[in-house]
């Protein structure tokens, strides 16, 4: 499939999404909604990477941090062309490559493999040091939860990023607001996330996570910035796109029914003909 | 066995390290500010491009060096045993041995023999995580020699490998015709009365036991095991059956390390009269090295006083 946008590919991004959440009757819908936008950007328009071969040595890499998100990097893998879109349906089956949380050692297009929250970041960070051993002028993206902040290897890694002057990392916060347990400023604030970063030595930009062409702006930015590594803060909506998931904690970890799925998915290709 | 001054097996790996320096241009060492003590400092020494302190933060070390591993470098992430396998623990499981990533992590400072650093800094348990771990190997060499070239062997393997590393300077077991293969178990000692399965520093002291036992008209076997996973499950059952009688030794806590893998074993293959040796399911203290093995019953005199106790079980 060919995407004229990058919107257009994260439209599809959110129907496949709601598809391989309706048909495995588990996962996490609030939060790969939430970071479809950015993910559709990076895999659409930005990365540097080759369905063909994906373990290409001269190439962009992905980690999402969040790996509970693992639909929405599974979706645009699909769609990137990394594996084809009828796999998706097997999400979190026995036997099947698409496992609750990412496996990069099953996943074709997957750079790391993530779920436990905290530890995407670091993993991130050594490969941009390699990248850095090698002068390559590949980058480093990762998407991280606001939620994740709440880990304090999050900072360990805040800190050895801005020490090494990794600046082909760029991460993205995904700030959705919401954890499992309720907003996360009643479960255990994290704000203020900008000034936090900045303190810790990264180069930060705040935007809206859902759109485009500010998200094109702030990696464009970030490229410009030379020694220190950056923190894309994405104000964003949790389950962004289906409107009876937007901003409800209830839709974390739960999968759409059929019928929901319908209006869903009806809603999304509503939006997507405006 | 060769006489040579006494040497740890931490300063091993640092000089082996630093051959690595010169010989794998993707080898990178990481560390957690304690360089001087663990000796990666002496690759820092040789090659300060590709050495990179990651401060006290042991979880981000591991991260890093999973990162470093998945982008094609070979990373040794090195720390004291406590920290590298304790409070990196799920960052190793999830981070490194799920995705087997071609990640070495070498800790040094591993059992009691640390000494007056205390229980906090002593660590019995870190075999037990580690060869818990699916796709993790784990060697624990039994002097300098076989420790240089277990960290030759690490850097050639590919996949995630841990090496225990003493603090202490110990006796030479092996001279430099010895030659280390990754998962094999060696005789270093014939004998027909019992085998003694050790590892690490405990190997040189099974070797003294086998001589005091020797005083009493005892044939022990010594077994070195420095490879406990994947461990060289028919080598040991065969010695076991051999000598009739098994003994492990370790500086470590029996439960969990060398001990439970032998005993694992032989129970399933060979059921034969068997002991174990080690830390018992207590933490350690402070003390010099030689006060602490002596009171934890890690010395030469008590795994003879053991093995006997154990012959006494044959039929």
């Amino acid at each position: 499939m060919e995407f004229t946008t990058s919107t257009a590919f994260a439209a599809e991004m959110r129907c496949q999404i709601i598809k391989m959440l309706t048909a495995s009757g588990s996962g996490h819908p609030g939060g790969s909604l939430s970071a479809t936008d950015i993910i559709a950007h990076l895999y659409h328009t930005e990365m540097h990477v080759d369905p063909a071969e994906p373990q290409m040595a001269d190439r962009d890499r992905f980690v999402l941090c969040k790996g509970h998100a693992a639909p929405a990097l599974y979706a645009a893998l699909a769609l990137r062309g990394f594996f084809p879109a009828d796999d998706l349906l097997d999400l979190r089956k026995y036997g099947s490559k698409l496992q609750g949380h990412p496996d990069m050692k099953k996943v074709p297009g997957v750079d790391m493999s993530t779920g436990s929250l905290g530890q995407g970041l670091s993993a991130a960070c050594g490969m941009a040091l390699a990248g850095k051993l090698n002068a390559s002028e590949r980058y480093v993206y990762a998407v991280c939860g606001d939620g994740e902040m709440e880990e304090g290897q999050v900072w360990e890694a805040a800190m050895f990023a801005a020490h090494y002057k990794l600046d082909k990392l760029i991460a993205f916060l995904d700030m959705n607001g919401l954890q499992i347990d309720g907003p996360t400023e009643q479960v255990m604030n994290v704000a203020p996330l900008d000034a936090k970063w900045e303190a810790f030595g990264w180069h930060v930009q705040v935007i809206d996570g859902h759109d485009h062409a500010a998200i094109a702006a702030a990696i464009a930015a970030a490229k410009a910035v030379e020694g220190q590594p950056s923190m894309i803060i994405c104000k964003t909506v949790k389950g962004k796109g289906v409107s009876f998931m937007e901003n409800q904690v209830g839709w974390h970890g739960v999968a759409p029914k059929p019928e929901q799925a319908e209006q869903a998915l009806a809603e999304i290709a509503k939006e997507a003909s405006k | 066995m060769s006489e040579v001054k006494k040497i740890a097996t931490r300063e091993a790996y640092g000089k082996a390290l630093a051959e690595l320096a010169a010989t794998n241009p993707n080898v990178v060492v990481l560390d957690a500010d304690l360089a001087k003590s663990t000796k990666t400092a002496d690759f820092a020494k040789v090659a300060p491009d590709r050495f990179f302190d990651c401060g006290i933060a042991e979880q981000n070390m591991t991260g890093v060096a999973a990162g470093l591993a998945a982008a094609g470098k070979i990373p040794f992430a090195s720390s004291f045993a406590v920290f590298s396998t304790g409070r990196a623990f799920e960052q190793i499981r999830n981070s490194v041995a799920y995705p087997k990533l071609n990640v070495k992590i070498a800790a040094t400072h591993a059992g009691i023999s640390v000494g007056e650093d205390g229980g906090s800094h002593q660590s019995i348990e870190d075999i037990a995580l580690m060869r818990a771990l699916p796709n993790m190997t784990v060697i624990v060499p039994a002097d300098a020699e076989e420790a240089r070239q277990a960290v030759l062997a690490a850097a050639e393997y590919n996949g995630p490998v841990y090496l225990r590393l003493g603090r202490l300077a110990t006796d030479a077991v092996f001279g430099a015709d010895y030659k280390f293969e990754l998962g094999k178990g060696v005789l270093v000692r014939p004998g027909s009365d019992i085998v003694i399965f050790a590892c690490g520093m405990m190997v040189g002291e099974a070797m003294k036991a086998a001589d005091l036992l020797a005083e009493e008209g005892i044939s022990a076997a010594v077994a070195n095991i420095a490879t406990i996973k994947p461990l060289d499950t028919a080598f040991i059952a065969a010695q076991a059956a051999a000598c009739g009688a098994a003994l492990t030794v370790e500086e470590h806590s029996i439960i969990g390390g060398l001990g439970s893998a032998v005993a694992e074993t032989l129970a399933e293959t060979t059921p034969v009269p068997f002991g174990r040796v080690g830390v018992e399911d207590q933490f350690g203290q402070s003390g010099s090295p030689a006060v602490l093995l002596r009171a934890y019953g890690l010395t030469a005199e008590n795994i003879a006083s053991r093995a006997k106790g154990v012959i006494a079980k044959k039929k």
